[in-house]
């Protein structure tokens, strides 16, 4: 579904991703470790397409495109969701404006009509359920006021309400206690599909206790330099990533 | 000076005046203004002397002013020699009686635009005066207003139908000598509309009127005058729109509000005249004074305005609380993108006991506009506990626009209370990729960004004109981004 060749990006001078190759297959989850500052958030923003970055070397190919030549709605609709790391706020406007809006953007893609109203609001309420949110976050305004929690879970429904085929979550558990880690935890497990595929970025293990990888990948320096299974994950946990980096 | 160029000065002026005789009887006159022309504009409307003799009055007022200013413009001096004061349908004669017979181009335009004209009055039930350059053509649910009281007409019929009320009330909110433009909307306004709202009666449907600028070169001086007796309510919706153009064209409208006892007027206004091109070449200069006084006691006047259009835009729509407990509004968004320049805000003056004013106001600059918030609070040695509150939002879109904010206050009563709140604000580049990234392209989520902006103002339209509205953002911000 997703294969990433030799991705080379920077942001201004700076070199982030100096080379990361990376195959996601269908139904796969992947999570990306690494330290602060190795490039974790940086793979997820080139692969949603943010224009801060600027690609210098490699390809990128989802579902058989050059995902690189794709504008980030494009990407969007072409199913890819990004959970952001910090959501941003927009004030004035209705977070119910916006899932509305997003996901008749996506059945717009899809050759479909404009969700009906009662079909649409049966179907958000629904989510909402799932998260374990009142249905007063749809008429407060995008993220505004929004706990750092609130955020987190606001992210997952959108997900939860446009199905993409790739979720790309951006330290979705920072931020989060404990209670609030359990419900992001079942809502992306609430996804999980034969034909969906997840990459997950995360400084820490917890978030692996509630939804487990397939495969777990140590990113240091801008380049991926060790991968393997959930152990791997658990090691981290115990030798810490100079530890490991150490031995790689 | 020889005597050889005091005759050719002789002559150029010959001509000149001889010129404006001759062509009383044309659509369009030839540029220029002098009394002659004055004098011409009243006959070509028929109108008793004491009116010519207000217009010849404001006329040698205005040609001892000078023009403000003081504004955060920067406009070329306008040659008043090169503009055309009168223009008329083609054939006023054949002026249509209904829709039916109205020009399908100027239908088209509105349908470009968004208004269905038609449509908005069969679902509104809207009364629509429609003005296109300086004469009244269409004027309908006349019946209807008739039989609650209403007149709802063309100054220019009122003039002769209700003399005594224009001559009491013209002139006795915005002075002929207020300010330059005024003086000169005085001497020569064309046409525009008087509504009168008898006491006690609710006016039975929204007022409209669409001016349109359709003649080349040719200034265009409206005239509104709405009076309210005693627990009178009126709403008046005011749309302008203008074809593309190529030469600056001149605009300077009056608009004056009285509002008597327990009376409440909703004047709103959306405003999208050609505001030039990239290179800022072309479009309309708007310079308008509008007032109300809030005359009688708990009267109440409210100003919605939005302004996208116009190359310069030179405007303070007023209130003048001299009630008690009067109440005045003004809730704005105004746009400068390309290299539109706006200067445009409120005066609250309080004059009366417990007079109670709000202002909200929305700058949005995109490009290289300019946009500037320019507000007056004045709370009278009278007016005691009167209180304002003044919200003054700017929303930047990219780095080479501008905005900015000239409040004065002024409190010369100690139990008045006066608040200000400014902000300042861009759209990041972060709110447009997380709404992207949701799948919705760069214009509509610069779109929503900039209408969540505007969301406070744009609530206080009236319905069909709310949603105009927001048309009319995203058409007026294409390509701001990118």
């Amino acid at each position: 579904m997703l294969e990433i060749k030799n991705l080379h990006a920077r942001v201004g001078d700076k070199p982030i991703l100096k080379g990361i190759n990376l195959s996601v297959g269908e139904g796969e989850i992947h999570a990306i470790m690494g330290p602060n500052g190795s490039g974790k958030s940086t793979l997820s923003s080139v692969l949603a397409g943010h224009t801060d970055y600027e690609v210098t070397d490699g390809e990128v190919i989802y579902q058989g495109e050059n995902l690189l030549e794709m504008e980030p709605e494009e990407r969007a609709r072409a199913g890819i969701f990004l959970s952001f790391q910090y959501p941003v706020e927009v004030p004035g406007v209705k977070n119910i404006y916006l899932l509305k809006s997003a996901l008749n953007a996506k059945r717009a893609h899809q050759g479909l009509d404009e969700i009906n109203p009662v079909e649409f609001l049966k179907l958000v309420r629904e989510k909402l359920a799932l998260m374990k949110m009142d249905e007063a976050f749809l008429h407060r305004n995008i993220n505004e006021g929004f706990s750092g929690g609130e955020k987190k879970r606001n992210e997952i429904l959108q997900m939860q309400l446009l199905e993409p085929t790739l979720g790309l979550l951006d330290e979705t558990d920072s931020g989060l206690d404990v209670d609030a880690l359990r419900i992001v935890g079942e809502g992306i497990n609430h996804l999980r599909a034969e034909n969906r595929s997840f990459v997950m970025v995360t400084h820490y293990q917890r978030l692996l206790d509630h939804v487990k990888p397939d495969y777990v990948h140590v990113l240091a320096g801008g380049q991926i330099r060790a991968s393997g299974d959930f152990t791997l994950a658990q090691r981290l946990e115990k030798e810490g990533y100079e530890g490991l980096l150490a031995e790689a | 000076m020889s005597s050889t160029d005091t005759k050719v000065d002789d002559l150029v002026d010959r001509d000149y005046a001889a010129g404006f005789v001759t062509d009383i009887e044309s659509d369009t006159f030839p540029p220029g203004l002098d009394e002659s022309v004055v004098r011409a504009i009243s006959a070509k409307k028929g109108e008793p002397e004491w009116m010519t003799q207000w217009r010849l009055a404001a006329f040698e007022r205005w040609k001892t002013m000078t023009p403000p200013d003081w504004a955060h413009l920067n406009i070329p001096p306008i040659d008043y020699q090169t503009i055309s004061y009168y223009s008329a349908p083609k054939n006023p004669d054949d002026a249509p009686k209904s829709l039916d017979e109205v020009d399908p181009k100027l239908l088209e335009t509105y349908d470009k635009l968004g208004i269905p004209l038609l449509e908005q009055q069969m679902l509104a039930g809207v009364a629509v005066d429609a003005v296109f350059d300086s004469v009244s053509v269409v004027t309908t649910f006349k019946d209807k207003l008739k039989d609650a009281g209403v007149i709802f007409c063309p100054l220019s019929e009122a003039v002769h139908s209700h003399p005594e009320l224009v001559k009491n009330y013209l002139g006795s909110v915005v002075p002929v000598e207020d300010n330059y433009f005024a003086c000169l909307n005085s001497a020569v306004f064309s046409d525009g509309s008087f509504v009168y709202v008898p006491k006690g009666v609710r006016c039975p449907m929204e007022l409209s009127t669409y001016f349109r600028i359709n003649e080349q070169n040719t200034g265009q001086f409206e005239r509104t005058l709405i009076i309210c007796e005693d627990q009178a309510h009126v709403s008046y919706l005011e749309g302008c729109t203008a074809p593309m153009r190529d030469e600056n064209q001149l605009h300077a409208a009056v608009v004056e509000l009285v509002a008597l006892e327990d009376a409440e007027i909703k004047y709103s206004t959306v405003q999208n005249w050609y505001p030039g091109d990239e290179q800022g070449k072309g479009g309309i200069y708007n310079f308008v004074t509008k007032r109300a006084e809030c005359r009688g006691a708990r009267s109440k006047v409210s100003w919605t305005q939005l302004e996208t259009g116009s190359a310069v835009t030179w405007k303070y729509p007023s209130c003048v609380l001299i009630g008690d407990d009067s109440v005045g509004e003004f809730y704005s968004v105004a746009v400068s993108s390309k290299k539109q320049q706006a200067d445009t805000g409120t005066k609250m003056v309080h004059v009366g006991k417990n007079t109670r004013s709000t202002i909200i106001s929305k700058g949005i600059s995109a490009q290289q506009g300019q946009n500037a918030y320019r507000g007056l609070v004045r709370m009278g040695p009278n007016a005691e506990n009167g209180r304002n509150f003044t919200q003054c939002d700017s929303l930047l879109i990219g780095d080479q626009c501008g905005a900015h904010t000239f409040p004065y206050i002024e409190a010369k009563n100690p139990s008045a209370r006066v608040e200000h709140e400014a902000t300042t604000s861009k759209v990041s580049d972060d709110q447009l990729f997380y709404l992207r990234q949701r799948g919705i392209s760069e214009e509509d989520a610069l779109n929503m960004i900039v209408n969540g902006f505007c969301k406070d103002v744009f609530q206080k339209l009236p319905m069909e004109f709310a949603v105009e509205a927001e048309a009319l953002l995203g058409i007026t911000l294409e390509g701001a981004v990118g």
